[in-house]
């Protein structure tokens, strides 16, 4: 079915103050989208930079001081600009509104603040990042960030502090839409999979986010007064901002993924044709993820010097918290069972995500045994675990979520037999880049080492060379969707025969959304035993 | 070559060491177990009913509760199981500290020095005895470092303002490495050194030959004096100060009720910071020393008050 | 009073409501954890240093503490009425209550400075100049120092919340809220309530250590 050539939300208008004043939240998704993209290649840049020099055991390729911003460009950059953001402010500000057959969401202008507010917390730390950097990690572990640091941490804790209002603003517009905006039939337990993960992560993005700017204000003003807050020397805590940094960054974690388990619930579905296997479950265990989530903090702070019974608590706590997780695992797994599935691009994405997110989840709790954690914790097997979990979860559900809503976002479709092939050269140079880090983990190698024991060397060049696979893979969706954009197929309304009500709207879909509101009579995952999909307001 | 590149092909050294490993073992074999029964599933149901095939799609497992209860409960359970296993052998290490041959570890930006009760003196290499437990008592000059020695399956931070307590008991003889393992600035990964672990008579050995000043407790007993603190917690005068011959290890009731035993930690912060625990019966009066004394001084006064004795009053 | 439409994205100006009251509670959620991390650390500290936090709670001005939570709780009754008002109509009289409450707000704002500038003339300012008896310098430096972020970063709340106050007062006097749509009353009320709370809470900790045993 052709495209009709009535307006949709692209064509609407044409001037450039149209897109930098929008409050359409799919002008804002695409804004969105080409920030984030922006600074996943400034990360995985210094990614690059990183591997490069460890193919071999010495100072070859740069300095240690130079070696030491890099790691911490790449943590603040992928944590803050890429992992947080990236699915709810692209995929989430997109679909929200058009799963629950809204026009737009409940607070259209805070959504643009919020895009001005990520664009000017990036560019600050962008700039601190380039007029000097920082060498404290990610984590910012006081006192060497506070007293001992001769990089720019106030410029870069400022610029993660602007961009944390921006996480609070999209999240608590997601709340309010969701709890506020649905159209008239769809209850709780008719919303999609995604709405929940996106409704689960954005109560961690609005109770987390202000800790860690009261946080990081902390940093900042020790670093410009000179005040004991965390500086042991003058009365202060080191293990303090150890406390109130995790109590944030853990729930983070959960920003990260939450999202991505719901996409892949989306994905499965479609292409398994068939009903979500235990959709109650799967909707429950991500709030229960997001609660249990807040406790489980001290995991990071086993050997700290923590009281060893708050350890026991934590690593309790910590293998509740995989529980849920699981759930999902099996119950993913179980919606394959006598379902219709197909290899499209986005299937094999989902697939991935729910084997690599295993492998990341099992290593966890080789993380949470508190005895094992003692040997392994800062070492290269906890850089691999975060690793499976983030990229191997998260990137390939962000990408596989790309694809499978590619025809709604742009109008057009992507070349097919490409996305299969990149899907697939991801996977292996993923594997290939993080599987030996568990090795070199488990063999003593610490994480942010510059140089490390030649022996090692073997692991080593096996993760570079993997990496270099990567990179060139993450690089082919670039080119393809991009092609697509001006010569890819035009798209009907529902390319998959799926049954949300995003697929009921014309693709693109018009500046409004709906030409009506949508009726809902029904779940969102309902096909028939020969895999017809039923949508949900027909 | 201390290590190899195969992974666990060195066993683990210490008392402990064996012990870890087995947990991975565990950890190991649950998680190819999981992963594999889950690559044939996904795989299984992916090949089987792929969309152009024609495999049975009738009796679709409909009430799915039971399922959910089922691998929910077994999950928890194998959970729990890990937790407990990993739980009771760290308790059973960190819990509890034998009583060991301290050893003063001082971490800096970038270096490690270790200093022995005898007062020998040690940079980026540690001696100790074979079979023996050690226990080290470490601190930090400047920011957080991590005392990582990956062939005893051993860690732990060393956090600045703070005593840090850990034990191990090496098994065999030979050299092992010694890393740092928090982040600490431009060197972090040039902080590394040498656990030497010697048979006892070579330990005796090696001690005696290492060019002495004094004993840790003899140093510290000058410091005591230089400082002023025997002027008011020896000797008579007007300042009633809490006498510190055989206070080591025993415990202390505080001013303001409870109780806290007078272990390294506590002469540390007594000196550092008096008014945080001032013991019951006597009036805040003792200045701090923060900032007149470095952590190399502390030790020795530490080991100086460990080294007093009960006497009869004199 | 002008016939009030919702905006496009609302079906009726009840869901509109709700939504603009849903976001105000959700964005003070936001702020208990903003001010709780910081509440967090000065009990942490607290705990570590009794003494000396009492010691350096003595010498700040109860007096001007007390009076300043007396002007707010007065200001959060009027901004209530005003609330219960505007669904009446009484715009004249909703506009002047909002204004009396910002004028109270100002009024706050002006005697923490005079206090602010009192502990400057004392010595009380961490970083800048302070001094303090030697025994207790170390906790009263740390008291200090969360006594100015947690009063500034409240009284930072309170002065944008002045500014919203006079903005809405000056729309009420003008008709715009009426029976049918006064959200922005009610958000505004929230958002000041909640600025109060906060300082009943700071109240508590900074001003009282010290002054009740012997």
């Amino acid at each position: 079915m052709k495209a009709d050539v009535e307006t949709n939300y692209l064509t609407a208008d044409y001037r450039l103050r149209s897109w930098f004043l929008t409050t359409d939240h799919k002008r804002v998704a695409v804004l969105f989208f080409a920030t984030i993209t922006l600074f996943f290649f400034v990360g995985g840049a210094a990614a690059t930079m990183i591997r490069l020099e460890l193919a071999t055991p010495q100072a070859d390729l740069v300095r240690s001081d130079i070696y030491n911003r890099l790691f911490t460009m790449h943590g603040v950059v992928m944590v803050w600009f890429f992992l947080i953001p990236s699915i709810p402010t692209t995929l989430g500000n997109f679909l929200v509104p058009l799963m629950i057959g809204a026009r737009d969401l409940a607070f259209p202008r805070l959504n643009l603040t919020s895009w001005y507010l990520f664009l000017i917390g990036g560019s600050v730390t962008l700039y601190a990042l380039f007029v000097g950097g920082v060498d404290t990690g990610w984590t910012f572990y006081a006192p060497f960030s506070t007293m001992y640091s001769n990089g720019h941490v106030v410029l870069a804790v400022l610029g993660v502090f602007i961009a944390g209002f921006s996480s609070i603003l999209t999240g608590l517009n997601f709340i309010v839409t969701i709890h506020r905006l649905r159209a008239p039939g769809l209850t709780w337990y008719r919303l999609p999979i995604f709405i929940w993960s996106l409704y689960a992560t954005s109560v961690i993005l609005v109770l987390a986010t202000p800790e860690l700017a009261i946080t990081l204000a902390l940093v900042a003003l020790e670093r410009i007064t000179g005040i004991g807050i965390f500086n042991p020397r003058l009365g202060g805590d080191p293990l303090l901002f150890q406390h109130m940094f995790w109590f944030y960054s853990h729930p983070a974690v959960y920003i990260m993924i939450l999202p991505g388990m719901g996409v892949v619930s989306e994905l499965v579905t479609c292409f398994s044709r068939k009903n979500l296997f235990g959709y109650k479950f799967v909707a429950w265990c991500s709030i229960a993820i997001a609660a249990i989530g807040f406790l489980v903090w001290g995991h990071h702070m086993f050997v700290s010097g923590q009281s060893p019974f708050a350890g026991i608590v934590f690593s309790f706590m910590s293998f509740v918290v995989a529980v849920p997780s699981a759930i999902k695992v099996f119950n993913w797994t179980a919606t394959l069972h006598k379902g219709w599935v197909s290899y499209d691009a986005p299937m094999l994405y989902a697939l991935a995500f729910i084997g690599l997110f295993t492998i990341g989840g099992l290593t966890g709790l080789f993380l949470a045994c508190i005895a094992f954690d003692v040997f392994v914790t800062d070492t290269y097997f906890v850089i691999a675990h975060f690793h499976y979990i983030m990229v191997g979860g998260m990137v390939t559900a962000y990408f596989g979520g790309l694809h499978y809503w590619w025809p709604k976002i742009t109008g057009r479709l992507y070349p097919e037999y490409w996305a299969r092939a990149a899907a697939i050269l991801i996977f292996f140079g993923f594997n290939m880049t993080f599987f030996p880090q568990f090795i070199l983990g488990i063999l003593g190698m610490p994480r942010r080492y510059h140089v490390y024991a030649p022996e090692l060397q073997v692991w080593n060049v096996l993760s570079s060379a993997g990496a270099s696979i990567l990179a060139l893979a993450y690089l082919l969706p670039l080119f393809y969707l991009g092609w697509s954009l001006f010569w890819g197929r035009r798209a009907s309304s529902d390319p998959w025969h799926a049954t949300g009500l995003e697929w009921q709207t014309s693709s693109p879909p018009p500046k409004h959304n709906f030409v009506a509101t949508p009726i809902v009579e029904r779940g969102p995952y309902v096909y028939t035993v020969d895999g017809e999909a039923v949508p949900q307001n027909a | 070559m201390w290590r190899n590149w195969i992974p666990f092909w060195e066993p683990g050294v210490s008392s402990y060491a064996g012990d870890v490993d087995l947990l991975f073992a565990g950890l190991l074999a649950m998680s190819v177990a999981v992963i594999m029964l889950l690559l044939v599933l996904l795989a299984g149901f992916a090949v089987r009913y792929r969309a152009g095939g024609h495999a049975d799609r009738s009796h679709r497992i409909r009430k799915s509760w039971h399922w959910e209860v089922s691998w929910t409960a077994a999950t928890m359970i194998g959970f729990l199981g890990l937790f407990a296993w990993g739980a009771s052998l760290y308790l059973e290490v960190y819990a509890s500290a034998p009583a060991g041959l301290p050893i003063y570890v001082v971490a800096k930006q970038w270096m490690w020095k270790a200093q022995h009760p005898g007062g020998q003196r040690e940079i980026n290499e540690l001696h100790v005895p074979v079979n023996r437990p050690v226990r080290l008592i470490m601190a930090s000059q400047d920011v957080i470092h991590s005392f990582f020695v990956p062939a005893f399956r051993v860690k732990h931070d060393v956090v600045p303002g703070r005593y840090q307590d850990l034990w191990f008991e090496a098994e065999k003889v030979g050299v092992f490495q010694l890393l740092c393992a928090e982040f600490c600035g431009t060197d972090h990964s040039r902080m590394s050194g040498r656990i030497v672990v010697l048979e006892p008579a070579e330990y005796e050995a090696w001690l005696a030959r290492q060019d002495v000043g004094g004993t840790l407790a003899a140093e510290g007993a000058a410091l005591f004096r230089e400082l002023g603190c025997s002027g008011c917690h020896f000797g008579t005068s007007a300042v009633r100060a809490p006498p510190l011959a055989g206070l080591y290890g025993k415990p202390v009731p505080l001013a303001g009720g409870g109780m806290t035993i007078a272990d390294e930690r506590y002469i540390r912060d007594c000196i550092l910071n008096p008014h945080a625990q001032v013991p019951a019966g006597y009036e805040p009066l003792m200045p701090s020393f923060a900032g007149r004394v470095s952590e190399d001084e502390l030790i020795r006064l530490v080991a100086y008050i460990k080294s007093l004795a009960a006497e009869p009053r004199q | 009073m002008r016939e009030a439409q919702p905006s496009f994205q609302y079906a009726t100006l009840v869901q509109q409501e709700q939504a603009a009251q849903l976001g105000m509670w959700t964005f003070l959620a936001t702020e208990v954890l903003f001010f709780g991390g910081l509440i967090l650390a000065y009990c942490v500290y607290r705990y570590g240093y009794a003494d000396d936090f009492a010691a350096a709670a003595r010498h700040t001005k109860i007096v001007i503490g007390t009076l300043n939570t007396a002007i707010l709780l007065t200001s959060s009754f009027l901004v209530a009425w005003a609330g219960a008002l505007v669904k009446v109509g009484f715009d004249r009289l909703v506009a002047g209550l909002l204004t009396g409450a910002a004028l109270l707000g100002v009024i706050f704002l002006g005697l923490k400075g005079y206090e602010y500038r009192e502990e400057y003339r004392e010595h009380l300012v961490p970083a800048v100049n302070f001094a303090f008896e030697a025994a207790h310098a170390r906790g009263a430096e740390l008291f200090f120092m969360l006594y100015f972020v947690l009063t500034g970063l409240h009284g930072l709340h309170v002065a944008i919340g002045v500014v919203v106050l006079l903005a809405i007062a000056h729309r009420a006097r003008g008709g715009a809220y009426g029976r049918q749509y006064h959200s922005p009353v009610t958000v505004a009320g929230l958002y000041w309530h909640f600025v109060d709370l906060v300082w009943i809470f700071l109240f508590a900790l900074i001003y009282l250590p010290g002054r009740s045993s012997a």
